[in-house]
């Protein structure tokens, strides 16, 4: 399923009143199978795009489109987000089913898609333990697991590592690639780590500060499956510091603010 | 160069439980209360002993009298609550979700909240009569406002980004109810069930005192009257016992209801 903004702005207000613009004219569209990184600084309106593809928020401009064939029944877009968002009055298998129920699934095809997504995240026993109980990287596996258990042809991922620590976050970003190569679902990814948004992604989306811009597209050619290894090597490297001189001018301005 | 041992100077802000004092201190309250009506300087008719009482309640029991006054009480009781906690979770959950019975409810609510429920009980009495309903109306009403008022408080500290979360699975207006705010409130209605626990007990004792023939508050006030100072202290210790219990079994069920709590 392919993504298609086409001329988003949106406007908040903001306290007081005043009009804040968030996003400014995007024009963005992410392929079939494509996995697209939107890089920006904190506050350029990147969270807000995700919500406004996921239909959480209406656009003050423009217009949003998701082409290609859904089955009845079946939601297009499923949502990670970077505060995990779990239920906590949910086991982690009734949060993974909770998409499942809003589906209509019934209970026994509900567990056996529950079971499956469980296996894949590495969450096989655990399915009793209450969020609280889990470590910040294995509730994101429940968040992620939620989320893909839906088989939304779309994936929307907002920042889904940013929380969790170093370590944690490098092994999920290949836990995460490695599940993609076998469900390939069409992913949006918002991330503030360039070096994240390269390792992941076929084509980096860069947006400017507020009001967010499209400032700049890369294609990352990198070869699949990635590898940690290439995280040293030249191309990886290059394209790093690409993308870092387009926004060490605006994250400059940030920090003088 | 001296050397300095380092020493815990936080000691005296540790709360040790002290379990033992807590037995001591209400035993020695007894013995010296049984103590005192023994010395016969108190008459029995101001201060009856508490052994009496015991005596004089397991009498009660045994006669059947005691059992009779507890039925219709906790009749009244568990009516009234149940209505009123159930209408308030309601009409909790109605102003806190939705905008227009928000602009509806908080205005009425705000305005009814602070008259002493007691105090429209002749009103409940002139609509109702002299019977049972107008009893259970006016604890029915004592619990419905902190229900309510809990209730709605509770619905507006769910997380925001938990509803989000929600609709972004495609719950729509009723599974966001049912599977996120309710268990969102559910603490808040928790708390407000315990509150709710000691109003109502506190309005079922004032609805027995008017023509009545049965219940806790009928006990004590008729013993009162004949100054059966005895009779009337076993109808406070019930009284007692019963504040106790509702107390006691509303935080067994919380822990049971809301499993996922990080503390307890």
């Amino acid at each position: 399923m392919r993504v298609v903004v086409e001329g988003v702005s949106k406007v908040y207000g903001d306290r007081a009143g005043h009009a804040v613009r968030a996003l400014d004219g995007i024009d963005l569209a992410v392929n079939t199978e494509e996995f697209v990184a939107v890089l920006g600084p904190s506050g350029c309106g990147k969270s807000t795009l995700l919500n406004l593809i996921a239909g959480l928020l209406a656009p003050t401009e423009g217009a949003i489109s998701l082409d290609g064939e859904l089955p009845p029944g079946r939601a297009a877009t499923a949502m990670v987000f970077q505060e995990f968002a779990l239920f906590p009055w949910r086991t982690v298998q009734a949060n993974v089913e909770f998409g499942l129920e809003e589906m209509g699934l019934t209970r026994d095809a509900r567990a056996r898609r529950a079971r499956r997504y469980l296996d894949m995240t590495g969450l096989a026993g655990f399915e009793t333990k209450y969020p609280h109980e889990l470590s910040g990287g294995m509730r994101q596996r429940v968040g992620i697991a939620r989320a893909l258990a839906v088989e939304p042809p779309v994936l929307l991922m907002d920042e889904p590592f940013s929380a969790l620590d170093a370590q944690t976050r490098q092994l999920m970003q290949e836990e995460l690639l490695g599940i993609w190569e076998r469900t390939r679902q069409t992913i949006v990814y918002v991330t503030h780590n360039i070096h994240e948004a390269v390792y992941m992604a076929d084509r980096v989306v860069v947006l400017s500060r507020r009001p967010g811009r499209v400032l700049a597209e890369m294609k990352v050619e990198l070869p699949r499956p990635r590898a940690e290894a290439m995280l040293g090597e030249p191309p990886f490297v290059h394209a790093v510091e690409r993308i870092w001189s387009l926004i060490r001018d605006q994250a400059v301005q940030a920090l003088r603010e | 160069m001296t050397r300095m041992a380092v020493v815990n100077r936080a000691a005296f802000l540790t709360r040790p439980e002290h379990r033992g004092l807590r037995v001591i201190a209400l035993v020695s309250l007894l013995v010296a209360w049984e103590a005192l009506a023994r010395t016969g300087r108190v008459p029995v008719l101001f201060l009856p002993s508490p052994l009496g009482v015991l005596a004089e309640g397991w009498e009660m029991l045994r006669s059947g009298e005691l059992l009779g006054h507890l039925a219709s009480s906790l009749q009244r009781l568990v009516l009234g609550f149940a209505l009123g906690a159930a209408a308030g979770v309601v009409v909790g959950v109605t102003v806190g979700f939705f905008a227009a019975a928000e602009a509806v409810g908080t205005p009425v609510l705000a305005a009814t909240f602070p008259v002493p429920k007691i105090a429209l009980l002749p009103l409940l009495i002139l609509w109702l009569g002299l019977g049972e309903p107008s009893k259970v109306a006016v604890i029915a009403l004592g619990v419905f406002f902190p229900m309510a008022i809990n209730t709605f408080t509770g619905v507006r500290q769910a997380d925001p980004l938990l509803v989000r979360a929600a609709v972004a699975f495609g719950a729509r207006r009723w599974s966001v109810i049912r599977k996120v705010i309710l268990p969102s409130a559910l603490p808040m209605i928790f708390a407000g069930l315990r509150l709710g626990a000691g109003t109502a007990l506190l309005l079922l004792v004032a609805a027995e005192m008017i023509a009545v023939e049965s219940g806790i508050g009928f006990l004590i006030l008729h013993a009162g009257n004949l100054m059966q100072t005895t009779k009337l202290m076993v109808g406070i210790v019930v009284l007692s016992i019963l504040g106790v219990l509702s107390h006691w079994s509303l935080g067994r069920l919380e822990r049971l209801a809301i499993p996922w709590r990080v503390s307890t």
